[in-house]
Formats: structure tokens, sequence, C-alpha cells
């Protein structure tokens, strides 16, 4: 047996789906992470657990929603049937927007807290010096919270890498399709090939840490110790 | 000459800042009072980072806030600086980059004040390479000062910048703060707590007192008045006179200084002929005479005087202030008893004379 022969597709395709899953969080997180580091809404606190609830939640009993929802008969899979023709499950948006709500505390805390220990004295003295509320976040904000930022994208990417259960529910098992990483390990495992199980469980291993390693000796380079 | 109007009503929990207030938009301004008087907020509303919903604000015949026509500007539209108390330089930027941060964002018609100019000025040459956070408390607060000059504010807005700094910095930057007032011509409303600042710094004065004016006006009237006792400790009490230095007498080691009124005597001074010279003579350093005195006096300082104003006489207190005309207002503190002994009244004419004549710019404590 060799390395050929083992099948790399689900490697691509996990990598894919955690690429675009945290761009699609930085996105959303951006915006909400800040409005729950400036408001002084009641409603913050309502926000901030449903942020966290996947953190609780089994990933089984999300999946088992979402899958309802995005389903044919669900109000957003139907939405898309009118729209696009096909339902949400078991396809790879599907996938996307599974594994955004699953991942999402692992980028909004990073953030949220990111923009919070930055406070609003620098904005203060951002705008005293005729920058506008845009300028200021992109000049100011942006690179305070470096940190926080590559926290985030590395929670974000590592969370989804490793996702089984959402997955599984929402998108089953379609090789190419949405077969990702984390299943294809248990398929092999469950007809004992253990061979391709390692060599697809030693790559994340190894991939997982030189992301890490790469992280780690970049965040200590950054300028800014905001924390 | 262009004013500076606000009105402004602010209710927060347990506070209420109501505050009516026309300054000269000329020299400095300062805001001065305890700490939770709203010198700060009163601040914040000046800059429209505190918006009173009642707000009316002008300076000159611009309108930044009248929230009777919704007009009101947010702080990045108005031509203010502002120099917080702690400097707030951006970490992630050198000296040059914090320096040119507003300077870059207005328009270049109205650069009025150039990154030379500052540099020169604060001082700020070998710093400029370096890192914001890399700095001295001292240095940090200059390049504050720098950076906010640098957006040619037509109001410079500053709060309390001398707290947290040393004694050493505390004088080079006040130094700093005069020359600013001189060389830009930039009005300031600066924010205060300490004393010596008012009286080395302020050419008017707005003392805010739970939240409202308690008193305003050019800063050696407020000063001299009688009833300022209820504001100023005791021990500031005292007119304020800006004079020149006339003359050395380096044989007794004094130096003479012209004031509107004439002139005083006071230990040698470095400063050099016709330079200017802040002093207060603090009211419970002169005291009274009713003729001239025809005995011979040690007190070097005798000056002719009319009385203008006697202060209220509040029963358990044996001190009472005279107000006094010696071509610009006095302030005496004498005892009850010396009133009644002297007969005075207003219109008299006495003698003052004058122990001691303090030099502003030697009083920080």
């Amino acid at each position: 047996m060799t390395l050929s022969e083992v099948d790399l597709g689900p490697l691509w395709l996990t990598l894919r789906l955690a690429g675009v899953t945290v761009i699609v969080l930085l996105i959303i997180g951006t915006p909400l992470a800040w409005w729950l580091a400036h408001t002084r809404s009641r409603a913050r606190t309502a926000i901030e657990a449903i942020v966290a609830m996947p953190l609780v939640l089994p990933p089984t009993v999300l999946g088992f929603y979402l899958l309802v929802l995005l389903g044919p008969h669900g109000w957003i899979g139907s939405a898309s049937q009118a729209i696009t023709g096909s339902a949400l499950s078991f396809t790879f948006t599907g996938l996307v927007i599974a594994s955004a709500l699953y991942s999402l505390p692992f980028v909004v805390q990073p953030l949220h807290s990111a923009f919070e220990s930055i406070g609003r004295k620098p904005l203060e003295a951002a705008w005293s010096l005729r920058a506008s509320k845009l300028d200021t976040f992109l000049t100011i904000v942006s690179p305070m919270a470096s940190r926080g930022y590559l926290t985030a994208i590395v929670l974000g990417f590592a969370h989804t890498l490793g996702e089984f259960g959402v997955v599984l529910m929402v998108g089953g098992n379609i090789p190419g399709r949405t077969k990702v990483l984390s299943i294809a390990i248990y398929d092999h495992v469950e007809v004992l090939e253990y061979t391709q199980a390692h060599v697809l469980s030693a790559g994340l291993l190894v991939f997982s840490f030189l992301v890490l390693l790469m992280v780690y000796s970049v965040n200590r380079r950054l300028p800014i110790h905001v924390s | 000459m262009s004013e500076l109007t606000a009105r402004f009503e602010v209710v927060f929990h347990s506070f209420h800042l109501q505050v009516k207030a026309s300054v000269p938009a000329e020299g400095i301004t300062v805001v001065f009072g305890p700490s939770g008087c709203g010198k700060t907020t009163f601040l914040r509303c000046l800059a429209g980072l505190e918006r009173s919903p009642t707000g009316f604000l002008a300076l000159g015949e611009h309108v930044w806030q009248d929230e009777t026509t919704d007009i009101f500007l947010p702080l990045s539209e108005r031509p203010v600086g502002y120099v917080f108390q702690e400097p707030r330089l951006f970490p992630h930027l050198s000296v040059r980059s914090n320096l040119l941060y507003g300077w870059k964002r207005i328009p270049e018609s109205e650069r009025r004040v150039s990154l030379d100019q500052v540099v020169a000025i604060l001082g700020l040459d070998s710093l400029l390479e370096r890192r914001a956070t890399h700095l001295s408390g001292g240095e940090q607060q200059r390049v504050a000062i720098g950076r906010a000059l640098l957006t040619s504010p037509r109001l410079l807005l500053m709060d309390e910048p001398l707290s947290s700094l040393d004694v050493q910095r505390k004088r080079e930057i006040m130094t700093f703060i005069q020359r600013l007032d001189k060389e830009f011509r930039i009005p300031i409303i600066y924010v205060s707590h300490a004393l010596h600042e008012v009286v080395q710094l302020a050419r008017t004065l707005i003392l805010l007192k739970g939240g409202s004016v308690a008193a305003i006006g050019p800063l050696a009237e407020v000063f001299s008045q009688v009833g300022s006792r209820r504001m100023i400790p005791d021990s500031h009490i005292g007119a304020i006179i800006d004079t020149r230095v006339a003359e050395h007498d380096l044989e007794f080691g004094l130096t003479t200084l012209n004031f509107p009124g004439g002139q005083l005597s006071v230990p040698q001074q470095h400063s050099s002929i016709g330079e200017s010279l802040r002093v207060q003579i603090l009211a419970r350093d002169v005291s009274l005479v009713a003729s001239p005195p025809a005995f011979q006096t040690s007190v070097l300082n005798v000056l002719e005087a009319r009385v203008l104003e006697i202060g209220p006489i509040e029963s358990g207190q044996p001190f009472v202030d005279i107000k006094l005309d010696i071509g610009c207002p006095l302030l005496a503190t004498i005892t009850r008893k010396s009133l009644a002994t002297l007969q005075l009244h207003p219109g008299q004419k006495v003698h003052a004379q004058i122990k001691a004549v303090a030099l502003t710019h030697d009083s920080l404590e």
C-alpha cells in the first residue's frame, strides 16, 4: 500500500471547507463582535449566550436542527430550493453554513475580547484627529486587534477541521462533495483500513502542528500586546 | 473678537451638569474645580463626545451644535484638537506616524502648522522614528500635544494633560503650553484641578462647582473678587498681575517690575528686560495703613490704594477681604478688628504694604 493509493480528496475538501468557513466567519464575526464590545443594549447578554451555544450543545443536536432547517422542507432549505432549485442539506454550501454556526464562538470571542481591551480611548483619539468611524476601524482598530484576528482565524480554522457530528448530520458522507477528513478517517477505521486512517490522521496531526507553530512564532513578533 | 459660546445640560445617574458660558476665543481659558464638578464632562461636550439633548455650541459664527435646528457635528468633523489626560498614542505606529495621523486627514489648504514647527517647539527631533510605546510619560504627552496641533485646530481642548507627570516634566510641558498660545494663536480650553496651573496659565477662568458655573471672567477679576473665598482655598486668594521686567538692581539683588499701577520690587529674576512676568500677591501678604507710614518700614513695596469694596463679614470669622484699586485690582485680607480701627469705607485712600510677591512660575508644588 503506497501513499498514492490513499484518497486525498477528503483532505482538500476539508481545507476548502475550513478556509471558506473562516472567511465567512470573519465577515459576520467582525461586526457582531464589535457590536457586543460596544453596545449598551440589553439584548447583549442574550446574543452573547446564543453565540456561545455551540460550545455547550452536542454537535449532533446542532446538526439535527440544521438538517431540518436546511432540508427541502425547512425554512432555509425550501427558500433555497425556490431560488436555486435545490435544498442545502447534503451540499457544500450547507456544510459551510453548518460549520460557520458551529465555529462561530471560536471566531467571535477572540475578536470580542480584542475589541473590548482596545476600548473607546484610541477611538476617541482617532476621531479627534479627523478619522471617520470606518477609517478608525481600518487604521487603528484592525492593527491593534491583530492578535485577536490571528487567534480567531486559527481557532476557527482548526475547529472546522476537526468537526464530525454536525457535518455527518447535515452533509452526510458523499465522496467529493461532503466527505470531509474526519469522516473519511472514521470510514477507514470502520472497515479496518488502519494504514489509510494512519496516513490521514498523521497528515492532519502534522498539518495542525505546523499551523500552530507558525501562528505562535508570528504572534511573538506582532508589535501589539493588547490582551 | 470672536467668542466661544456654550450651553449644555447633561444628566447622568446622580450628576447634573448645567453650564452656560461665553468666553473669548483667544488665549488660555482654564476650567477649574474640584474632582467631580463636571470639568471633563464639559470638555467632552465641547468635543462632541457627549451630546447634550438641548445643547448649543458655537465658535465665532461656526455653529457646531444647535439642537433646536438639529445641528450636531461629530468630533471627527469639528476643527478641534483634544489632548486627553493620558497620551493615548497609537501603539502600533511610530512617533512620526502618530504626529502625522491627523495632519494627513485635513485638506492641504487648511494646514497651518507644519511637522517641522511642532518638532522644533516640542523638542521631538530625536524621537521621530521611535515606537510610541517606547517613550516616557512626558515624551508621550508631548507627542500627543503635537499630534493635536498638527490638525491645525481652531480650538484646542486639554484635559489635565499634566496630571500623570512628575514635577520636572510638568514644568517643561507647562512652558510648552504657554508657548503654544503665543506661537500658534490657537485658543485653548484647559481643564485643571491644580491652582498653580490656573494661576500660571489662565487668561480667562471658568470656575465650576457641582456641575454649574460658580464664576467666570478674566483671571485677574475672578481672583480678586471678595466672594472668591468660597471657591478658592485661603492660601491662594489674591490678585494676579501681569508685569514686565523694567530693570535689574545688581547691587541689592532686586528686579523692578512694571505694571499698570506702578512698580514692584522683587528678588532678582533671570528674565531679561521687557519680558512679561505674571505675579500673584496673596491677600494675606497685604496689610493696610491709613496714612503713609511716617516711620520707616522694612516693606519694600508700599503702594497708594483706594478701597473699592469691603467683603462680607461672616460671624465667627476674624478676617475680612478688602478689594483695592492700585491701578489694577488688589485684594487684602485683614482682621475685623483692624477694619474697625482703620474705619475703612469704599472710596477711602490708604496705603497697601505688600510683604511678598509670588512669582507664578515658581509656584509649582
